[in-house]
């Protein structure tokens, strides 16, 4: 195998593979083929490195030089004057949003973003090519496997992660060696590990990330999890949205077999074992784990009630242990350096590091992993940046359309799955959205619940009529046509249906109502009583004004699509409000600052 | 199927090829070829082929092969400078492929430098 002077890594994750890094790459080798530098210079297409908001993202070392937004123009400085010459291309280097700070001379870990990241589960994301395992097993891949297999009993194994106090990273949190145990003790003739990857959260895409750039992590995970609690057979449930997540998982799954890592007898041990891939066509609800299961069997996608809990009677109606994909991508690394290294990091509660993805009004819109305990104002401001064009932070939202909003006094709260349940939201799978001042919170709670009312399977009553009844109360409020008595009927229906429904996807539906009731009860007041928005952002409830600021320049006047606008050159302009479409056209185009919404 | 011992083969062989990706630099050894405008025209490519064969031919993991600009003394080139943990960089004057062996196997698997390819050598006397 030949060795190669640089390595140029170029980030192949679904983000930067939207923003053109597969021309990016083709150019790349064009190049380095055209310069005569293709025996020296290596491209290499990696997974996801978590800075989106700077995509594409291209990589080269052993520099560690660090370049953002690259389009297919920059690529031919990059080889004429980095590969050729060994000059940085300054200008395309990334630079910190905070500080302007150009990393030019140091490596990724001296990168805010990075530098207070704690990457376990994506450890390998952005560093190894995806589709070679070879690779993989140059990053100790397939050695917990090996451990496990050779020198540990299954009963070793489990209370290996029972001891390191993994907890499920899909939502639940529910302690992942305990349902390996529970599985284990199952006694059937056939048994099935199986992978949740059905992700579904508006802005999530954590799970994406791991199978996009680490896919053989969770073969190996989920190997291991087969051969613990006696299982031959896995799948893996993976939206059909994800299509490079899925043809790398497939890529992956066929290079494992071949390597005699999956299949009969592995390593000579006896244990067998093989992984399928289904997909599922997106449904929020699949990503319950119990209409998941009926998925994977070619059923319709419905919840069905627990007991039975899977580990009893779930695939096929034989036991099945569900974790979700960043679940099993901390198992290998748990089996490699123990329990007490695992159990080392995080809270008393929660331990280990937890992946969230950083989207809404944020600087650095990413993918972000720390500690677990590391409190919301560092992921917040260190790591993303803070909020973009100066605005004032109002709420962030974790756990999707299951959990909640944190105003701007919980911001300390150390991460964990206890205390953001202590505060009214939840961990979930993960996704975390940035808010400010702009953002109606009563707006906010409309669009989870708009969410949750397309997506209810319409099983139970509950869900099914609780939350349309819901949304159509938001909808009034956000339209000017509250009235006194609405927000108890909100908590009433919300309270009913938390303790009715059938399964996690409708007991937690109400959570966004009802956490921004309890911190920001104030704005559905304003709305319901004032008929304001204190956002400025229900159209329904503002008008456009034009202040004396006006100079009577008409700039206006000539955008309004609706002839709303009317004054003479010079003299201030007026709107009439029942022509005015709300577009914000002019506020756009006014040069004075003159126009607001009030 | 692979046996174990075949998977720790790919293991060690991937890793001399990815190796440079590695953060940790500690351990590392850093060949630098001067790779200037000077420095090409002086020959420093062929050079560098000959260092990352050589490199590769003895399997040294922990050695990257990486290039520079120009230090200002072009008529020294093809220049090439070569980091040891621990210890003072050496820089080697004009280099040639049938140099590289002998800076290879003395200067960075034993640990004694080639005192008379150095810059001190040359523009002492």
């Amino acid at each position: 195998m030949d060795i190669y002077r640089a390595h140029v890594l170029c980030c192949g994750g679904t983000g930067c593979t939207s923003s053109g890094s597969s021309q990016i790459i083709e150019r790349f080798e064009e190049k380095i083929k055209e310069a005569g530098l293709e025996k020296e210079v290596k491209v290499i297409r990696t997974g996801c490195f978590g800075l989106c908001e700077a995509g594409p993202v291209v990589i080269v070392y052993p520099e560690g030089t660090f370049y953002s937004r690259i389009k297919v123009e920059d690529v031919d400085e990059i080889v004429t004057e980095h590969l050729l010459k060994g000059r940085k291309v300054q200008h395309l280097v990334y630079s910190d949003h905070a500080t302007h700070e150009q990393n030019a001379n140091k490596g990724l870990a001296d990168i805010n973003f990075y530098k207070h990241q704690h990457r376990l589960a994506l450890r390998n994301c952005g560093v190894i090519d995806p589709e070679n395992i070879d690779e993989y097993l140059a990053f100790d891949g397939y050695k917990a496997l090996e451990k496990a297999l050779t020198t540990m009993t299954r009963e070793e194994v489990i209370d290996e992660i029972l001891k390191s106090g993994l907890r499920g990273r899909g939502g639940g949190g529910f302690p992942t060696g305990l349902k390996w145990k529970f599985t284990y003790n199952s006694q059937a003739d056939q048994k099935y590990v199986a992978c949740n990857a059905d992700e579904g959260d508006p802005g999530a895409f954590m799970d994406r990330s791991i199978l996009e750039g680490d896919p053989h992590a969770v073969i190996e995970a989920m190997a291991i999890a087969g051969y613990a609690i006696g299982a031959s057979e896995g799948y893996v449930y993976v939206r059909a949205e994800y299509p490079i997540a899925v043809k790398r998982l497939q890529i992956a799954i066929d290079q494992a077999k071949e390597y005699g890592l999956l299949g009969e007898n592995i390593f000579g041990t006896g244990f067998n074992f093989n992984m399928f891939i289904r997909l599922g066509a997106g449904a929020f609800v699949c990503g319950e784990e119990t209409a998941l299961m009926r998925s994977i069997e070619g059923k319709r996608g419905e919840p069905t009630p627990r007991p039975p809990f899977p580990a009893v009677k779930g695939l096929f109606a034989k036991p099945t242990m569900l974790n979700n994909v960043e679940t099993y991508a901390n198992v290998p690394q748990i089996i490699l350096n123990g329990a007490d290294w695992f159990a080392s990091m995080g809270t008393e509660k929660s331990k280990g590091t937890k992946v969230f993805a950083l989207g809404g009004k944020i600087n650095n819109t990413g993918l972000v992993e720390v500690e677990m305990g590391t409190p919301l104002r560092s992921i917040i401001y260190d790591i993303g940046g803070g909020i973009p064009n100066g605005k004032k932070f109002k709420a962030v939202q974790t756990g999707g359309p299951s959990g909640g909003c944190l105003p701007v006094e919980l911001l300390d709260t150390p991460v964990d799955y206890d205390n953001l349940i202590a505060a009214g939201s939840m961990m979930g799978s993960g996704g975390m959205i940035v808010m400010d001042e702009d953002n109606c919170m009563v707006d906010i709670a409309r669009f989870f619940l708009d969410f949750t009312v397309d997506e209810s399977c319409g099983k139970c009553a509950p869900c099914r009529i609780g939350t349309r009844r819901m949304l159509e109360i938001l909808e009034r409020i956000v339209e000017g046509k509250g009235e006194e008595g609405d927000i108890e009927k909100l908590e009433n229906l919300a309270n009913t249906i938390k303790a009715t429904a059938l399964c996690g996807l409708g007991q937690t539906a109400p959570n966004p109502v009802l956490s921004t009731l309890k911190f920001f009860r104030h704005e559905y007041e304003a709305h319901i009583r004032d008929k304001k928005c204190p956002a400025h952002h229900c159209q329904k409830l503002l008008q456009y004004v034009i202040t004396d600021k006006c100079r009577g320049c008409t700039a206006c006047a000539r955008i309004c699509p609706a002839g709303a606008i009317s004054g003479n050159v010079k003299e201030m302009h007026h709107i009439d409000t029942a022509k005015c479409l709300k577009c914000g056209a002019c506020i756009e185009k006014c040069r004075f600052g003159a126009i607001i919404k009030v | 199927m692979k046996s174990l011992a075949e998977l720790e083969a790919i293991r060690q062989k991937t890793l001399s090829r990815i190796n440079l990706r590695k953060e940790d630099e500690s351990e590392a050894v850093r060949v630098v070829v001067g790779m200037a405008t000077c420095g090409i025209a002086a020959g420093a490519r062929p050079v560098m082929l000959g260092f990352m064969d050589e490199i590769s031919k003895r399997g040294l993991n922990h050695v990257t092969v990486s290039q520079t600009g120009c230090i200002g003394m072009c008529r020294l080139e093809p220049m090439v400078d070569v980091y040891l943990p621990g210890q003072e960089k050496v820089t080697y004057v004009h280099v040639t492929p049938e140099k590289v062996s002998r800076i290879v196997a003395e200067h960075i698997v034993n640990g004694r430098p080639v005192e008379e390819y150095t810059i001190g050598a040359t523009e002492d006397k």
